[in-house]
């Protein structure tokens, strides 16, 4: 059997595909973007046909996939876990409803946060909407449970879903490949419409063969938790793990010299837990902990205040549990002797800022600089980092930046005053995410306010994925593109400009002008498409053609280049004492040329590489 | 063989470049292996931390205190990362006159080899070349050839043996 090192991620989109699955969709989203694109590449490598798409957002993703199911294919929808709200009302039915071929959904969960704005369970969403949840505890053990999700999911007719963490979506080991699954089975969907369109007349009696699905789940002998039981050092005594936790636990009692010494338990399906283990094991033990990311859903369902966890604050109610926190919770649960406390970091490491030569930077100082009184609502992105520019005062959810705009305008207008200028920024991805019902809300509901669309030609946080404008499908096929303008347009909205914001005069009279726009009589909302491609992506072409930029004696040090444009390329020379700019991450975007008040930033002698 | 290392550095510096490259010359070395690196935001520019856990380990993360080897691609990652060192671990760092540990300027080596942007694998070089790692140079070579695209195979070749000349 051939093994290969492979990310999490890549585990699950290799599973997918020996599986036999036939559709797959997904929406970009850390921890879960790397998922569908190893779909892709093993699907090519193992010449496996498999229909997938980068759909608009989560919950059409999951709408597609659902369909396929119900047609006896296999199929699968993945996202990160906010996607899940996303995706909640297809996913909440779905239960209900159930499914044909095995439909497998995996919601990527991101304790800590990493790269979230939360740090929701989708273990939860699971239970809420009454599905079973696996929870891996290694990339090796994630693919296994995609076979056994599929499996399952076809046995039970109810989606199943597999709940990666970030450790382990990013985490890489060796990894068995097998052969795919050749599926020859025809798409056929069964007209059904009791099931299929039921009414809610129908959807009681969904609701009672759900229950009864979840209870034979529970007492399925496969799914039970299994035991690396301990030499009786701690009598009556067990740890009960699950993910990531599980695996972390087993290091860390080995560091403790406690391997093989306490019964452990890993949960490999938190939901719903199995009966006979819920029974068995209250009365079996007098101390127990359960160690779970990153709400207490194991610790609910054994229900018992003697259980040490998340609910009883001996293990933190937030957060990751790092080996380091598990080593402190083991040391309380077991009485062990304290050690000298773990070494901490003595300093804070380096913000994330936006690329020297990002699009965004200037955009984001002109907005700042022209209106210095404004109120900001951002969004999700590379451009969240507009923060750090000032340009940024909220960040909620993907496609709020639109309707929060909306929202200051209907606050301030009804006071009678003067209204603030209101700009609100999001990127193109995420425009069609979810920003166009909002754009199409605000201007039905006579909001007034600039929307700049910081369209960079790509999905840059999470890897470059496509957007529907860029006319190529996630496989690299030709499509029908769907221009921004176009969508803009169509929303109702009478300005509309599009514009590099590299050149920073224009942009800034643009700004001016669109305000203008909101303010007049018959005016509304004004929007402009900053249009300039990601650096990261085009910065093969800029290598070798710009020239340096460099700083002249005409510097007064005035710092404003390095604190107001927050560029990864301007650093301070010490020895000069004014700014340095770095050769080679500059890109010569000119942007800080603009900015200087005394233009000492001028292109340099030589040109770069 | 065990051996727990940690890569430090920054966003877009090439750590998750490094972290791939240890797991596979690992796995080719006939090693259990299990990594943990950092995707999103973080990769624009932030400190960043992968780790890298060569035996038989569960968990992808360390522990503080408890790495036996530090790649530090940025000296002023020491004081952010350098905690899950053992006392008796080795860091090698990316700087000068690093007191107490073992340093070159690999950005300088990569410069010098026609290859500014793969300090990571000079510094690589650098560790290999000092035995500091689970495995030799050769090992690595073979992880960088089936780890880089063919774009970028020669000028970070280059670098890497920039690193392994610079630790004799």
């Amino acid at each position: 059997m051939t093994r290969r090192v492979l990310l999490g991620n890549e585990a699950i989109g290799r599973g997918i595909v020996e599986c036999g699955c036939a559709v797959v969709a997904s929406y970009p989203g850390t921890p879960a973007s790397e998922i569908l694109e190893a779909v892709l590449t093993f699907s090519g490598e193992t010449g496996h046909p498999i229909h997938t798409e980068w759909s608009v957002n989560e919950k059409v993703a999951y709408e597609v996939a659902l369909a396929a199911s119900y047609t006896g294919k296999r199929a699968a929808v993945s996202m990160k876990q906010v996607g899940l709200n996303a995706a909640s009302d297809p996913f909440m039915r779905s239960a209900y409803l159930g499914v044909k071929g095995g439909f497998l959904v995996v919601s990527a969960d991101d304790p800590g946060p990493h790269s979230s704005q939360t740090e929701q369970d989708s273990r939860f969403y699971a239970m809420f909407a009454k599905i079973p949840v696996l929870d891996p505890s290694s990339p090796r053990e994630a693919k296994e449970m995609v076979v056994l999700a599929f499996a399952l999911s076809e046995e039970y007719e109810i989606p199943v879903m597999l709940r990666p963490t970030t450790r382990i979506c990013h985490a890489r080991q060796a990894v068995p490949l097998l052969e795919p699954i050749r599926d020859a089975r025809a798409a056929r969907f069964e007209k059904d419409p009791r099931r299929w369109a039921a009414t809610p007349g129908a959807v009681l009696h969904l609701h009672r063969r759900l229950t009864e699905k979840l209870a034979r789940l529970a007492a399925d002998d496969r799914l039970a938790p299994t035991l690396v039981p301990g030499d009786g050092t701690y009598p009556h005594t067990c740890i009960i793990g699950s993910g990531v936790a599980f695996a972390h636990t087993r290091d860390v009692l080995e560091e403790l010299g406690l391997s093989g010494k306490i019964d452990l338990h890993q949960v490999r399906v938190p939901y719903p837990l199995a009966t006979t283990f819920v029974n068995e094991v209250r009365p079996a033990y007098e101390h127990i902990l359960v160690l779970e990311e990153t709400y207490p859903v194991i610790e609910m369902q054994l229900a018992d205040r003697m259980i040490a966890g998340r609910g009883s604050r001996l293990v933190p109610a937030e957060g990751e549990l790092t080996p380091e926190i598990i080593r402190s919770v083991l040391v309380k649960f077991l009485g062990l002797t304290p050690t000298a406390p773990a070494a901490v970091s003595t300093q804070p490491g380096a913000r994330p800022t936006l690329c020297a030569g990002c699009g965004h930077r200037a955009a984001f100082y002109a907005i700042r600089e022209t209106f210095p009184r404004g109120i900001f609502p951002g969004d999700i992105g590379c451009y969240t980092l507009g923060v750090n520019l000032g340009a940024v005062d909220t960040c909620h959810c993907m496609g709020a930046s639109i309707g929060q705009a909306a929202g200051f305008y209907h606050a301030y207008a009804q006071d009678g005053t003067d209204f603030p200028t209101i700009v609100a920024t999001i990127g193109d991805s995420t425009f069609f995410h979810s920003g166009i019902p909002a754009l199409m809300n605000a201007v039905a509901q006579g909001a007034r306010f600039i929307l700049v669309i910081l369209d960079n030609h790509t999905t840059a946080m999470t890897g470059h994925q496509p957007t529907p404008a860029l006319g190529r499908t996630a496989s690299g096929q030709p499509s029908q593109p769907i221009l921004i303008r176009d969508m803009v347009r169509a929303s109702g909205v009478t300005f509309l400009r599009e514009l590099d914001p590299y050149d920073m005069e224009a942009f800034t009279t643009c700004l001016k002008e669109a305000d203008r726009h909101c303010r007049r009589a018959g005016g509304g909302v004004a929007v402009i498409i900053a249009s300039h491609p990601c650096v990261l992506q085009d910065k093969a072409a800029l290598a070798g053609t710009a020239r340096t930029l460099c700083v002249t004696e005409d510097c007064t040090a005035c710092r404003l280049c390095l604190d107001d444009l927050d560029c990864p390329a301007i650093g301070w020379d010490e020895e000069a004492d004014r700014p340095r700019i770095d050769r080679v991450a500059c890109t010569s975007c000119g942007v800080c040329v603009y900015v200087c008040p005394v233009r000492a930033i001028v292109p340099g002698p030589g040109s770069r590489a | 063989m065990r051996q727990r290392i940690l890569i430090s550095g920054r966003g877009g510096q090439g750590v998750l470049t490094l972290t791939r490259i240890l797991a596979e010359a690992a796995a080719a070395a006939g090693h259990e292996i299990i990594t943990s690196e950092a995707h999103g935001m973080a990769q624009r520019g932030a400190a960043v931390l992968s780790t890298v856990k060569v035996g038989a380990f569960h968990g992808p993360l360390i522990s503080p205190g408890e790495a036996e080897v530090g790649l530090f691609l940025h000296a002023a990652n020491l004081p952010v990362h350098g905690h899950y060192l053992r006392p008796d671990g080795t860091a090698f760092v990316n700087g000068m006159d690093m007191a107490g540990h073992a340093a070159v300027d690999a950005t300088a080596l990569a410069s010098a080899s026609g290859s500014p942007g793969s300090a990571n694998l000079a510094l690589l070089g650098y560790a290999a070349g000092k035995g500091g790692l689970f495995a030799g140079p050769a090992c690595f070579e073979d992880a960088i050839r089936s780890v880089t695209s063919a774009r970028h195979l020669g000028g970070n070749l280059a670098a890497f043996r920039a690193g392994v000349e610079a630790s004799q």
